[in-house]
């Protein structure tokens, strides 16, 4: 039994001895751990979240005011590329991959993930990307000044940053086709005797859903970056009229991958949210098996929507229809689980914790997220406000409010239980009422300014947008700050504080909360015992 | 109704005054207030209350006020839409806030235990879907009109390049009149060393000239990469995709001056191609075609003039003021590693013909285009000319524009 939870933190390794593992920094490259990889995930991706936050403020100073006042227009539109890159692929993503691999194998009994090495290797696969993707803007060039979409031809156009790009995208891609690979063995092959499909943690299915929508999807994104690269450097014209193709391929291929994305990172969101609603309402999750029905629906549907980020691109009225329809529809399963959430804290016995506070800041501004969906759905109204920043401001409130929230409330979760003390709830709860009074000032105003046309990835804006740019810039640089409390939250968590318990969270069920805080190195060598009565607490 | 008669009065007048388009207000350019009906005016006046009466165009918290039929519907979808999302939030809430307020744990209250329901579970997947297939309808009907390019009064070719608009008229009067359309607000006002004008970023040289009431077809297309051709008051947007041919219309509704932006990234000066359309009277169209084509005649270069070094050079400083500024920068210096460097460049004191063929076909793979059929032979001669006797790239070559002919299609 050792300290598990520090992540390189020297002054932590001071509990037991070590055991079977090696020590300093090659336990950290050869773990194979899924506590040890998930700190890494996590820690990962809370670096990737700086970096791209820094980016988005360079954003954000330079839309101040009118005019271009710090950046040229190159390296803005550089800054946008890698701000959401970074963002999704290195912030979120790992983040919830981490959760799953601290958490999963916990909840369901089992003593590790299912392929150790290749946990190892999904992790070790980051950060080579990610130097990738930041060095990109060290070479001549600079970086893939794209837009994250990475469109030609305009990215047939770029520097060599852009190859990188590629790569990094590539290498992301093997990275998390090889942990969902992992992840979907786990679930399926691990359980504990006696635990069902239908009886197992909602988290568990969240991941299984999104395992297979990423296997399915990252080899279509991979396939859609090498015909770029082909394009680019050996002469096929894919993309390019003159030889025969299509500019337009490009984007089918890659919104094709890039809609199932939106739920590979919403879908473990909502596995979060429907753990930690029912802990704070001490009381079940309402409608557990709609729930599973909504998240597969979810996830099926997701594959059938993705020209709705092309209603300008010249599709024919019927195809325009068609994904309209079928895109309007995804708005049902997703209404079923806000509906289960909201039920779930009826009648409950509510308190409010930091998790919670998140949880519900999630459930709010996810609503509003999922609603200007439904107007962007409409094709005609769409039309408008295709690129403008409605959009910004739709998907940030999804993303932001919906995914780094619901990571928050995860975070405060099961902090108590990785390092075995409790978070400073205060902090916690400043942390909170900051971000999202923030977060609301920094992207509200930004549905105005899409409403009045302003594009977005612009640089410079005309005059009448000034005012809501100004608010929009305050509200970031506010929003950015506070999210250094978290680190200052982690690390009191992580030196002491007041000791948690097995079961922190008195409304809080499952395998995970019969372990002490923190766990031992190794858990659930023998499968537990499991009580169906205990199920989808 | 009466704020909006009161307003079209103005309206107008102000068109009626003639000499305005080009510096309408603003109230003429980005409707602020005003909705085109019931359900609009509820949209506005109902949620947005106060502000939006009192507005100026900064604080504008709604769609741009619309002059087409087509971008009536889009805003009145819009209000419908928005009406029923503030309802599905605030019903959905209240039931979140009396949970919040009443099943605290603070107040003693003990958690029961029920975790299904079967009926209320059918209900909220039966009613939301129903909610939803009602909406489908006025959204179909909205898009299907959108979408009707049929049958139109007049049509114009509108072709996006790295960065600015070109517009062809292809029928009526006017077929043959074509132009570039470049965004007119100087460097210095973007740079923050002059004042910023009234129509920053969305003015242009020379703007689309449509008549009122026509049904105007545009065709879109580009040369380079994806543009995206929007005018935000006609509920216009477009894709101008390099090789292919994309349709879009408007009836203008009203005369005025409508601005909008390129909608797609295109690269670095994304945001400085600006879409200006002016919607004239019938009248006042026919003087703009017959000006246009009496210019169009007269500038119209004699092939077999034999050009000396100046007239070139001053020529030439113009036509790369225009197209190969923004790249190369007014000092030929460019903007390196993108934007190469011309002076002392290798191609621009290299071979003369490696330079024509240069500007004439581009350099694929790079954001250099293709000129060759932007500009005439003369202006590529006197492009080139000038490239090579400006900066340090005194060569002192003449360039005639029948050498540019010789090497077309090469």
């Amino acid at each position: 039994m050792q300290a598990t939870h520090t992540a390189g933190h020297a002054g932590e390794h001071t509990h037991d001895e070590h055991g079977h593992h090696p020590t300093g920094w090659k336990r950290w490259v050869t773990t194979t751990n899924h506590k040890d990889i998930g700190s890494m995930y996590l820690w990962f991706s809370f670096v990737m979240f700086l970096v791209g936050g820094a980016m988005s403020l360079v954003i954000r100073a330079e839309l101040f005011s009118p005019g271009l006042q710090y950046v040229s227009p190159d390296f803005y539109n550089q800054m946008v590329t890698l701000h959401a890159l970074i963002m999704v692929f290195g912030a979120i993503m790992p983040a919830f991959v981490g959760f799953a691999n601290w958490m999963l194998p916990m909840m369901i009994g089992a003593p590790d993930m299912a392929f150790g090495r290749l946990n190892n290797w999904s992790f070790w696969l980051l950060p080579p990307a990610a130097i990738l993707l930041t060095a990109s803007l060290f070479v001549p060039g600079g970086a893939a000044g794209t837009g994250w979409t990475l469109y030609p031809p305009l990215s047939v156009q770029m520097g060599i940053g852009m190859d990188m790009a590629i790569f990094a995208v590539h290498i992301l891609g093997m990275s998390s086709i090889m942990g969902s690979i992992n992840i979907v063995t786990t679930i399926l092959n691990l359980r504990a005797p006696g635990m069902t499909l239908m009886k197992m943690p909602l988290f568990c299915w969240t991941w299984l859903v999104t395992g297979f929508l990423l296997i399915a999807s990252m080899p279509i994104l991979a396939g859609a970056v090498t015909m770029l690269l082909t394009d680019r450097h050996f002469g096929t014209t894919f993309f390019n009229a003159a030889g025969g193709g299509d500019p337009v391929l490009f984007q089918h291929i890659f919104w094709f991958f890039g809609h199932p994305e939106v739920y590979i990172i919403a879908l473990p969101a909502f596995g979060v949210i429907s753990h930690v609603i029912p802990a704070f309402s001490r009381k079940h999750l309402f409608g557990y098996a709609s729930m599973v029905y909504a998240i597969a629906a979810i996830g099926l549907i997701s594959f059938f929507v993705w020209a709705h980020h092309m209603y300008v691109t010249g599709l024919p009225l019927t195809g325009q229809l068609y994904f309209m329809y079928a895109t309007i529809l995804i708005a049902v399963p997703t209404g079923v689980k806000v509906f289960n959430w909201v039920t779930t804290m009826w009648r409950g016995s509510l308190t409010f914790e930091t998790p919670m506070l998140f949880a519900l800041g999630f459930l709010t501004l996810f609503t509003i997220g999922g609603l200007t969906g439904l107007v962007l759905a409409m094709t005609a109204v769409d039309i408008q406000l295709q690129d403008t920043y409605y959009v910004v401001a739709h998907f940030h409130y999804v993303m932001v409010a919906g995914a780094l929230f619901s990571a928050y409330a995860g975070l405060y979760f099961w902090l108590p239980k990785w390092t075995g003390h409790m978070y400073n709830e205060s902090l916690g709860k400043l942390h909170f009422w900051l971000s999202i009074i923030f977060f609301n000032i920094a992207f509200f105003p930004q549905h105005f300014l899409g409403l009045a046309g302003m594009p977005r990835r612009i640089p410079d804006y005309a005059q009448q947008f000034t005012d809501f740019n100004v608010m929009s810039t305050v509200g970031a640089f506010g929003f950015g700050i506070s999210q250094l409390l978290v680190l200052v939250v982690v690390f009191q968590s992580l030196k002491g504080g007041a000791k948690a318990e097995s079961r922190p969270w008195d409304g809080a069920h499952g395998f995970e909360w019969t372990l002490p805080s923190p766990p031992p190195y190794h858990t659930f060598e023998d499968p537990p015992v499991f009580n169906p009565a205990e199920a989808h607490a | 109704m009466a704020r909006n008669s009161i307003r079209n009065d103005y309206l107008k007048q102000l068109s009626a005054s003639g000499a305005r388009q080009t510096e309408s207000t603003p109230q003429e350019d980005r409707g602020t207030r005003g909705a085109p009906s019931f359900l609009g005016r509820l949209g506005s006046v109902g949620l947005l209350a106060t502000f939006s009466r009192a507005a100026s165009a900064a604080w504008e918290l709604n769609l741009q006020e619309p002059v087409t039929a087509t971008a009536k519907h889009v805003y009145e979808l819009h209000s419908l839409l928005l009406w029923i999302i503030t309802v599905i939030f605030i019903g959905v809430f209240a039931v979140v806030t009396y949970s919040l307020i009443f099943h605290r744990k603070s107040k003693g209250y003990k958690a029961s235990d029920f975790h299904d329901n079967t009926t209320l579970e059918i209900a909220w997947t039966v009613v939301p879907t129903l909610i939803l297939v009602g909406l489908a309808f006025p959204a179909t009907s909205a898009l299907v009109k959108m979408r009707d390019t049929s049958q139109p009064d007049l049509t114009i070719k509108a072709t996006g390049y790295q960065w600015k608009w070109g517009y062809e008229y292809l029928t009526g009067d006017a077929a043959g009149i074509k132009f570039m359309s470049v965004m007119s607000t100087p460097r210095e006002q973007i740079e923050n060393k002059a004042p910023k004008g009234e129509h920053y970023l969305l003015e242009v040289d020379r703007p689309l000239v449509v008549p009122v009431g026509k049904k105007v077809r545009v065709l879109t297309t580009a040369t380079d990469v994806i543009h995206s051709w929007s005018v935000p008051a006609f509920a216009v947007k477009t894709d101008a995709v390099p090789g292919f041919l994309r349709d879009t219309w408007f009836r203008a509704e009203k005369e005025g001056t409508y601005r909008g932006q390129c909608s797609e990234l295109c690269g670095k000066d994304h945001a400085f191609m600006p879409v200006v359309v002016e919607v004239v009277s019938e009248e006042k169209y026919a003087a703009w075609v017959a000006d246009q084509k009496q210019k169009l005649a007269s500038a119209a270069d004699d092939p077999n003039k034999t050009w000396t070094l100046d007239e070139l050079v001053a020529r030439g400083e113009a036509v790369y003021t225009a197209n190969c500024a923004a790249c190369h920068q007014a000092n030929g210096q460019g903007l390196p590693p993108a934007f190469p460097a011309l002076d002392g460049s290798k191609v621009a004191k290299g071979s003369k013909q490696g330079h024509i063929e240069m500007v004439l076909n581009g350099k694929p793979g790079t954001a250099m285009a293709s000129f060759g059929a932007q500009l005439s032979d003369t202006d590529i001669a006197a492009v080139v000319a000038y490239e090579r006797n400006a900066w340090s790239n005194k060569l002192g070559e003449v360039i005639q524009p029948a050498e540019v002919k010789a090497l077309r299609g090469k």
